[in-house]
């Protein structure tokens, strides 16, 4: 029991209603153990974004359980759930989403800044951050000022700053060439997997299925099956 | 967090001095038109202002404001003064009369016939002469914005002199000399003050069976001014108003004839919504691009008290720094035409009034741009 990051049980969610209606989850199982990098793979529009933000805490399922180490999202006010959030959970997203004004340091320290943080311990700690993934000279460059690849890492930084347990990860790589990609999936593998960590992987890139745990693959919102990385390229 | 807020803010400069350049429109558009409208409806009573002495204006029922005058018999300054509680009631000439220049042309000036004992209602401040001067025989004091504009003598060759002490010209066929120059404050037409005695007055002006404007009256201390006015009411059948009643009621007639308080509120609402157009839209269009980022921060924890927070942090340094030029530019403008024709005030209450204003569209477009924060679901950060 402890060594879960996540469990989900017959999770439902549709958006609209009536004739539009789109049923993105219908009955998703799923186990994320700490430690593991979990890769969620399938088809466009197989609800692989939808299940990690229920995961994540922005979206709210239909029915179904989903308990993020043991903290259930249903019942809580907004404000609970943004707190829980806030320390728990890191993000990277496909573009980035760096504040564009803001220099890669003060993004970094966003997360803290969050939680309540002092500024200028806030900054140190994004600073040392940024030396771990190796943007250490790049403090104060602005997001345009960098390539996709220094971006994703800076966002990286940014994810893993304030030490939360479960990191959301949706196409990490898929704005990057594929030698930028591998270094920002090693990366992850390297600085941000822990003992005391989970990360989930949303991604369409086969080639960096090496880096995963396991995987999950998805289809019509079911989870068609979760095997093994070396089992998944076997097959 | 509130240095992200300002980082965000600042860092997108195109649209930041967009925003500043609309709020700064709007608040010197509503400053300075404000106070031109206060500084034009002080000077509806600047004949009030100057002559602050007496409590109580007796005058015909029918006189609206300062300068429609119905003049009265002599004799009811004589039934003014037999009212019980009256420490003194003095006669006042006001009327236009037409100056003959020495250079021939004429000049309608406001000629102000002061009470030949006594000299009460005369002007607040002399700058050259004294007020007693006016004993002297055909004498007139001339307020000192004239002297250097209306009345100025005109040479052969153009050029415009002064008129100064010792100066002649003609009132009604009547020689006139100038044996003093005072401050005075511009009415509103503008026209030239000239003071003298009543009887002298009463000479210049063309002749009719009632010459009197004005009953003075000062109460006896310790005298209830309403009561005096409601009594002078009573037994004279006069109207008898308190300096500042006079004073509304003139300004009441401006407000409600002319048509200068609707002009100058159009351009003040106009100011207004140019404000909310422009500066409410681009504040509105930055939240609009940011959102992107709000989402962000909303995702990674930031409650909705956070962003807020921010918003409002960003509406109000727009919003200060938009006033402070704004305001700083109408003061300027204010400083500049202090020597002109123009009317100019700026009293705390005007800026505090523009401040409002400023404020109202900072909080509107805040407002709008917060109700998008609010409804902003943190999913859409997965979104591509
Ligand atoms: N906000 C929304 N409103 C309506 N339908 C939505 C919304 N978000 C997702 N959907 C639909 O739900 C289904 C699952 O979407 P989701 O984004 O989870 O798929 P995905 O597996 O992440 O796809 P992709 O690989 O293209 O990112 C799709 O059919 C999508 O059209
Ligand atoms: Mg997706």
């Amino acid at each position: 029991m402890n060594n879960i990051a996540v469990r989900c049980k017959g999770v439902t969610k549709s958006y609209g209603v009536g004739e539009t209606q789109v049923r993105a989850l219908r009955g998703v199982d799923l186990e994320i153990k700490t430690g593991e990098m979990m890769m969620l793979v399938g088809p466009s529009g197989s609800g692989k974004t939808t299940l990690i933000s229920i995961i994540a805490g922005v979206l709210e399922r239909d029915e179904g359980e989903c308990l993020v180490f043991g903290h259930d999202y249903k019942h809580v006010s907004h404000w609970e759930k943004a707190r829980f959030r806030g320390q728990n959970i890191g993000f990277v997203f496909q573009l980035f989403n760096l504040i564009p004004t803001l220099s890669a340091a003060e993004n970094v320290a966003a997360p803290l800044l969050i939680n309540g943080l002092k500024r200028s311990d806030a900054l140190e700690s994004a600073r040392d951050i940024l030396n771990r993934v190796g943007m250490g000279d790049r403090t104060y460059s602005l997001p345009r000022e960098l390539s996709g690849g220094q971006q994703q890492r800076v966002a990286i930084a940014r994810a893993m700053v304030h030490s939360p347990k479960l990191i959301v990860c949706d196409e990490p790589t898929s704005a990057l060439d594929h030698e930028t990609g591998h270094k920002v999936m090693e990366l992850l593998h390297e600085v941000v997997v822990g003992v005391e960590r989970a990360l989930i992987v949303v991604t369409h890139d086969s080639r960096i299925f090496e880096f995963a745990n396991r995987i999950a693959r998805m289809d019509d919102g079911h989870i068609i099956s979760v095997s093994d990385s070396r089992d998944f390229r076997l097959s | 967090m509130n240095f992200i807020a300002l980082k965000m803010l600042i860092g997108d400069r195109a649209k930041y001095l967009g925003i500043i350049m609309g709020l700064t429109f709007a608040s010197l558009l509503i400053t300075q038109q404000s106070a031109i409208f206060l500084g034009l409806m002080t000077r509806t009573f600047a004949f009030l202002t100057d002559t602050g002495y007496p409590d109580i204006w007796v005058m015909d029922p029918k006189v609206q404001y300062t300068d429609d005058l119905k003049p009265l018999k002599e004799t009811e300054f004589l039934r003014v003064r037999g009212v019980e509680g009256v420490a003194w009631a003095v006669p006042m000439y006001k009327g236009l009369l037409k100056a003959r220049l020495p250079n021939g042309t004429f000049q309608t000036c406001n000629v102000i016939g002061l009470d030949d004992e006594t000299l009460i209602g005369g002007p607040p401040q002399m700058i050259q002469g004294q007020l007693s001067d006016l004993r002297r025989s055909d004498a007139i004091i001339v307020d000192s914005f004239s002297i250097m504009d209306k009345l100025a003598k005109v040479m052969p060759d153009g050029k415009r002199v002064p008129l100064k002490i010792g100066d002649t010209m003609e009132l009604n066929d009547h020689r006139a000399v100038v044996v003093g120059i005072c401050k005075a404050t511009r009415p509103f037409q503008s026209q030239p003050v000239i003071y003298t005695t009543y009887s002298r007055a009463t000479i210049f002006a063309p002749r009719e069976r009632k010459l009197m404007s004005f009953v003075l009256v000062k109460a006896k201390p310790g005298m209830d001014i309403n009561t005096m006015c409601n009594r002078i009411q009573a037994t004279t059948g006069l109207a008898a108003y308190t300096w500042n009643e006079f004073k509304i009621l003139t300004v009441r007639y401006f407000m409600k004839y002319t048509g200068i308080p609707v002009n100058f509120g159009v351009t003040v609402i106009l100011g207004f919504i140019v404000g909310v157009a422009i500066a409410g839209q681009t504040f509105y269009n930055f939240t609009q691009d940011n959102l992107r980022y709000f989402g962000t921060l909303k995702a990674m924890g930031a409650s909705d008290g956070m962003l807020l927070r921010m918003i409002l942090l960003q509406a109000a340094m727009v919003g200060s720094i938009g006033y402070g030029i704004g305001v700083g530019a109408a003061s300027v403008f204010g400083t500049l035409s202090g020597n002109t024709e123009l009317s100019f005030r700026l009293p705390w209450q005007l800026l505090a009034a523009s401040a409002t204003a400023v404020t109202l569209i900072c909080a509107a477009s805040a407002a709008l741009s917060m109700w998008k924060v609010v409804r902003l679901e943190p999913a859409i950060v997965f979104k591509s």
